[in-house]
């Protein structure tokens, strides 16, 4: 497919990225001696929330901000929660409110976590990248290894049912209100989840094991794969354990060493800022001090267990301390490794919900509370893929007059890049034909970060892909997309 | 992706149906026609409109479901807007924003004014409401198509929320 100019260039096209989701696609020129020139990951969808969002009471975005996402609509139900609770000065809410939605949140990480894992990633490591396309997706993973994808299936209902327990309904629930949740979970639902959570947490830990067998010792090219040095971001809580619900920012750089810490999340334009630039709808933040050239970082799964000082889940905790193995003192950079450590976060959820639903609180207790109101809400989350920052300024209306929100997938847009070049240095640097299998490496370095370009945009719907090879008088030379 | 909330069901389908062209493979291209195309989301740029016309010319039956593919949904919230304004809040005057430009490069999509449900740019078969419709809904709908029976839900299955 890969076609010749007159002067040798040639520019792929991998549209629509599959197996992801969202819409995005890849562009690599190439030139007269088939080096890699340029790569890019475009972002193609645009929504236009910070606008529109205006005009709206304040109660209503909790509700509506998450029908930016399917696939992890708590998070934005929660984070914007979370803004809206400062607004109506509720500080701290009742211990009960917070117990089920950090329970809602666990659900969610569980079931997001493990959708990526075993229906979107897990083809590319059991099969190989270059598998034939017919066997490599999640129907092959049954064909092939049936007991592993019904655990998956069943995996990913058990965190949807908690889900739709806390929040009322699977996807788009309402259980999240400004100061706090409107509903106890009932003791049948307590029971009903209680009885399977113990097979969660051990059909999690089987996840976990076959993961470190596909990323370290089944393929030593997996590690090596992708693979680049880079700053992380995530939340931590005060005393620096992981905690994916609340905390204040933490920011390593590749060494390990503090960029900053316990930054509280209303001082997040302290420390954070976005570039743009014309080519994608999606922007590129950065923190501020280093600048749009160093101070990129990656979020998510990788990050946070890099970030974090401990996990207060004993066997994620275990797994954690046998993962920074890798690293020998420095924070783990392998793309491939953001698979395992999503895995260790999907024990520890399992672990999180095991404790909360012995917790008689999630049944009794205090719903909401509220204080003095306040003009102006910010709120960080960690999100399954990434630190998810709200931020909303309401008039004495109660109307929205400035809504701000970067997403976890927004805050990896360099580092996607950056995998997307180093994927396309190894496998196509000099190569003249170009084979399905090279591009579905590409496509399989963007898959490690669990991009969800719905929400990264600001969008609704699949991510697509496809590969384009330019010359560089800019002309398209061929585009590739399988078929 | 609502569709996994079928759960077990999904084990089953797979012995019924050929999944031919889905997000959750890398087919990226029609390559002979198929009996069922299931769309979501409406047409919020010219890429979306390509895709969508590509579905109905390869699917002998296009169901349409969601929210955002029967009325635009919360995205076309921006309709009441003009589309330049939410290009500039979000790119130009936003308040994390550096050295602002609204994208325009040739590799990204041209955004349409407003966004339109699917069945305002092609023939739409059948529609499915809900945000999302629920995994019984979807089934329903399914199990019918595939038993060539004509799809009515049931009214309690008949969600606009």
């Amino acid at each position: 497919m890969t076609t010749t100019t007159q002067n040798g260039t040639r520019k792929i096209v991998i549209n629509p990225v599959t197996r992801v989701e969202g819409h995005g696609k890849v562009t690599i020129q190439l030139d007269e001696a088939n080096h890699v020139t340029q790569a890019r990951l475009h972002i193609i969808e645009f929504r236009g929330f910070e606008r529109f969002v205006q005009g709206h009471f304040y109660w209503e975005v909790p509700v509506m901000v998450q029908r930016l996402c399917g696939i992890c609509p708590v998070s934005h139900h929660l984070c914007a929660s979370k803004a809206c609770d400062m607004i109506v000065g509720a500080e701290a809410i009742t211990p009960t409110a917070e117990k089920i939605r950090r329970l809602m949140h666990y659900g969610q990480t569980f079931q997001s976590h493990a959708l990526h894992f075993y229906h979107l990633s897990s083809p590319d490591l059991l099969f190989g990248f270059d598998a034939p396309v017919e066997q490599r997706n999640v129907i092959g993973v049954i064909g092939a290894y049936p007991e592993i994808a019904k655990k998956a299936v069943l995996m990913r209902k058990f965190g949807q049912e908690v889900i739709k327990a806390t929040v009322g309904k699977k996807i788009h629930g309402t259980g999240s209100i400004p100061g706090g949740v409107n509903k106890h979970l009932t003791l049948e639902d307590r029971d009903r989840l209680a009885a399977d959570v113990d097979t969660m947490v051990e059909w999690s830990l089987e996840g976990l094991q076959l993961c470190k067998e596909l990323t370290r010792n089944g393929d030593e090219m997996l590690l090596p794969f992708g693979a680049f040095e880079s700053n992380f971001l995530s939340i931590v809580r005060a005393d620096g354990c992981l905690d994916l619900y609340d905390g204040n920012l933490r920011a390593k750089n590749a060494d390990g060493e503090i960029i900053f810490d316990q930054v509280d999340p209303s001082d997040y334009l302290d420390v954070i800022r976005e570039g743009v630039r014309n080519w994608s709808y999606m922007k590129f933040p950065f923190i501020r001090d280093l600048g749009q050239e160093k101070g990129w970082y990656r979020v998510g799964p990788l990050a946070r267990i890099n970030n974090c000082d401990f996990i207060d889940t004993p066997i994620a905790e275990a797994e954690r301390q046998e993962f920074i193995q890798i690293g020998g003192g420095r924070p783990v950079h392998a793309t491939m490794a953001y698979h395992w450590a999503r895995l260790i976060e999907l024990v520890h959820s399992a672990e999180k919900m095991r404790e909360l639903l012995a917790d008689p609180d999630v049944l009794r207790g205090e719903l909401t509370t509220s204080g003095e109101r306040r003009g102006s809400g910010i709120a960080i989350i960690e999100a399954p893929r990434g630190t998810l920052i709200h931020h909303y300024d309401v008039d004495e209306n109660d109307q929205v007059v400035r809504g701000n929100l970067i997403v976890s997938t927004t805050h990896n847009n360099e580092a996607m890049n950056q995998a997307v070049r180093v994927v396309a240095d190894q496998y196509l640097e000099g190569q003249a034909e170009i084979s399905e299998g090279m591009l579905n490496a590409i496509e399989v370095g963007i898959r490690a970060y669990d991009p969800c370009l719905s929400c990264a945009t600001h969008a609704l719907g699949q991510m697509r892909l496809l590969v384009q090879l330019i010359g560089p008088h800019g002309d398209v030379l061929d585009e590739r997309m399988r078929a | 992706m609502s569709l996994l909330d079928i759960d077990e069901r999904i084990l089953q389908l797979t012995e019924w149906v050929e999944f031919d062209k889905s997000p959750i493979n890398d087919k990226k291209r029609f390559d002979r026609m198929v009996d069922i195309g299931i769309i979501e989301g409406g047409c919020s740029n010219d890429e979306n409109v390509e895709f969508l016309r590509m579905f109905r010319e390869n699917c002998h039956t296009l169901v349409a479901i969601g929210a955002c593919a029967l009325t635009g949904g919360v995205p076309a919230m921006r309709n009441t807007v003009p589309l330049r304004e939410c290009l500039e809040e979000a790119f130009l005057s936003g308040p994390s924003v550096v050295d602002g430009v609204i994208p325009n490069d040739p590799d990204i999509p041209i955004m349409l004014d407003r966004v339109y449900p699917a069945h305002e740019v092609v023939k739409i078969d059948y529609f499915i409401p809900g945000c999302p419709p629920s995994a019984d809904a979807l089934w329903a709908a399914i199990v019918a198509l595939l038993e060539g029976r004509e799809p009515r839900l049931d009214y309690e299955l008949l969600k606009y929320d």
